[in-house]
């Protein structure tokens, strides 16, 4: 998701800042990126997270069930109130990412996978390290947050923007990827632990997405997924030099949404010694509140 | 303020959860000047001590830390993380919560109990997140528990204090136990209402946690524990029906009825 707007109710507003312009720089690079805005829903229980949702964010409507019925034909007469953020984007992650070795390719960038290097042996005036929570043995500050995520198909709900849903215990988004898929996420666990997807877990992302929309308890279970996300305490991201090395990582869960600031950063490091390698002002006023 | 020994400066106590990042987080639990800090064990994480770099994070905060067993619906789950809390931090301490409903995430009082017992049996040091329950709390006391932490509210639900005539009683009946109001708590005057019924302390998370502005929230609310503190010292007058002048009324032309 490139929701930059949603992210500023539990983020630090750098992540709006930096994020925001990511939106256009995809869908310059990708052009399957869908700019078609993202909405939020909460149960009725569950109404005062969504005016909570509401202090926090900005750039959206407050919009009623005749508009949400516009928007997504499928949520009409379940849910009464949203927020419609209609600036935000989504993108499908790994066919994006193809088309950036494709894009990278055509401009004699050799890609290559499965190679065993370490980032200081590697040969050439700058190295760029960016290997996520892989590059923990260079960045001990750096820590793994657990994310677990389900690919569902679900040929009984369209969708045709994401849909964040609010829930005091498992918030959870649900974005098409066409076809009638659809990926649920994502939980947020304070673990470095690796492996796959718990059953807890998963029992909470398929309960809150059969609430969302009942049809998706006859959805066919694709793939599960469980990785870490490299943050630093901030969770923000940083770039480093050490000697001919710069360090780029602690994306957190913002990688397609901050990464072009995060590459930008490093292009000026690369050609600029002397470039500041601040990704963010210092004094943010509202830097505490994120 | 002693905890099963231990002088306790601080009388607020904070969760660690739900932070938007552990910076804001370290700068909220300074600015609360929280002498104690509880940590969520989810079982995933502790058997595999995969949450070392954030519980690490938070030992370096220099506060005493209080592992909790918060996510737990059973008492060998609770009993097993205590364990896991022990090894892991080093302490006999251990905050027991048995949840008895996801919903509502109501202890389950009856597993408290038990979970007290078996742990305060085997050498910890137990503070049980309970209700306001008069005969709960007896018989968590009876099982070795020397705190008391009954809710003001369901978690998070920011409400304050649900049944006040209820947590009046709790300290009456119990005026040797250090009582804790954990949970429910949304604005600092929730906390200073529960220190005015004579609390030795609060523990809060979400409140401060999804506040707009967390580490402003946590100074507002320890300035609230200390009023509250301070008012309950200072002996509050008791609320009547009628005014009471403050100026004398003799020689006035006419007295009302």
């Amino acid at each position: 998701m490139l929701a930059p707007w949603c992210e500023r109710a539990t983020t630090d507003p750098a992540v709006a800042s930096l994020g925001a312009p990511a939106i256009d720089w995809w869908m310059r690079r990708f052009p399957d990126t869908v700019r078609n805005g993202s909405l939020v829903v909460a149960q009725p229980r569950d109404a005062a997270d969504l005016a909570r949702f509401a202090q926090r964010t900005e750039r959206f409507e407050a919009i009623g069930a005749e508009r949400i019925a516009e928007l997504e034909p499928d949520l009409a007469s379940r849910y009464h109130r949203a927020l419609f953020f209609p600036d935000e984007a989504h993108l499908d992650p790994r066919r994006a990412l193809a088309a950036l070795v494709d894009g990278l390719a055509r401009q004699g960038v050799a890609v290559r996978f499965g190679i065993d290097l370490s980032p200081d042996a590697a040969p050439g005036d700058v190295v760029v390290d960016c290997r996520g929570f892989a590059a923990r043995d260079a960045l001990q500050d750096l820590r793994g947050v657990r994310g677990e995520m389900v690919m569902v198909r679900c040929l009984d709900v369209a969708l045709t923007r994401p849909v964040r849903m609010l829930h005091p215990r498992i918030p959870l988004y649900v974005v098409p990827r066409g076809d009638g898929l659809f990926m649920i996420g994502a939980t947020m666990i304070e673990s470095e632990r690796q492996g796959g997807a718990s059953v807890r877990s998963t029992v909470e992302l398929l309960n809150a997405a059969f609430a969302l929309h009942p049809a998706f308890g006859e959805a066919e279970v694709v793939e599960l997924g469980a990785d870490l996300r490299p943050a630093f305490a901030a969770n923000l991201p940083q770039v480093r030099r050490e000697g001919r090395v710069l360090r780029a990582n602690g994306l957190f869960r913002h990688g397609f949404l901050l990464a072009p600031a995060l590459a930008r950063k490093v292009a000026d490091a690369v050609f600029d010694p002397t470039v500041s390698l601040e990704m963010t002002d210092a004094d943010i006023p509202e830097r505490r509140c994120a | 303020m002693l905890f099963y020994g231990v002088d306790l400066s601080s009388r607020l106590m904070l969760g660690t959860a739900r932070y938007p990042s552990p910076a804001v987080l370290t700068e909220a639990i300074k600015a609360s000047g929280a002498g104690v800090v509880t940590v969520s064990l989810r079982r995933e994480s502790g058997s595999e001590r995969a949450g070392q770099s954030f519980w690490s994070l938070v030992r370096s905060l220099g506060v005493r830390v209080l592992p909790n067993t918060a996510g737990c619906h059973s008492v060998k789950e609770a009993v097993t993380t205590a364990h896991m809390a022990r090894e892991l931090f080093d302490t006999t301490w251990i905050k027991l919560e048995v949840i008895g409903d996801s919903d509502t995430l109501q202890p389950d009082v009856f597993g408290l109990v038990e979970a007290a017992r078996i742990l305060s049996d085997d050498g910890f040091d137990v503070l049980p997140y309970t209700t306001e329950d008069l005969v709960v709390a007896e018989r968590l006391v009876e099982a070795g528990c020397r705190v008391l932490m009954p809710w003001g509210a369901p978690i998070g639900s920011a409400r304050g204090l649900n049944n006040v005539y209820g947590l009046r009683s709790l300290r009456a009946h119990f005026p040797d136990i250090p009582l804790v109001v954990d949970a429910g708590l949304g604005v600092p005057s929730h906390a200073a209402a529960a220190m005015e019924l004579g609390y030795d302390a609060v523990l809060l998370n979400t409140a401060v946690a999804e506040a707009g502005d967390p580490v402003g929230m946590a100074r507002a609310f320890a300035l609230a524990v200390e009023a509250g503190r301070a008012a309950f010292l200072a002996r509050p007058m008791e609320p009547r029906d009628m005014a009471v002048p403050s100026t004398p009324v003799i020689g006035k032309a006419a007295l009302g009825d």
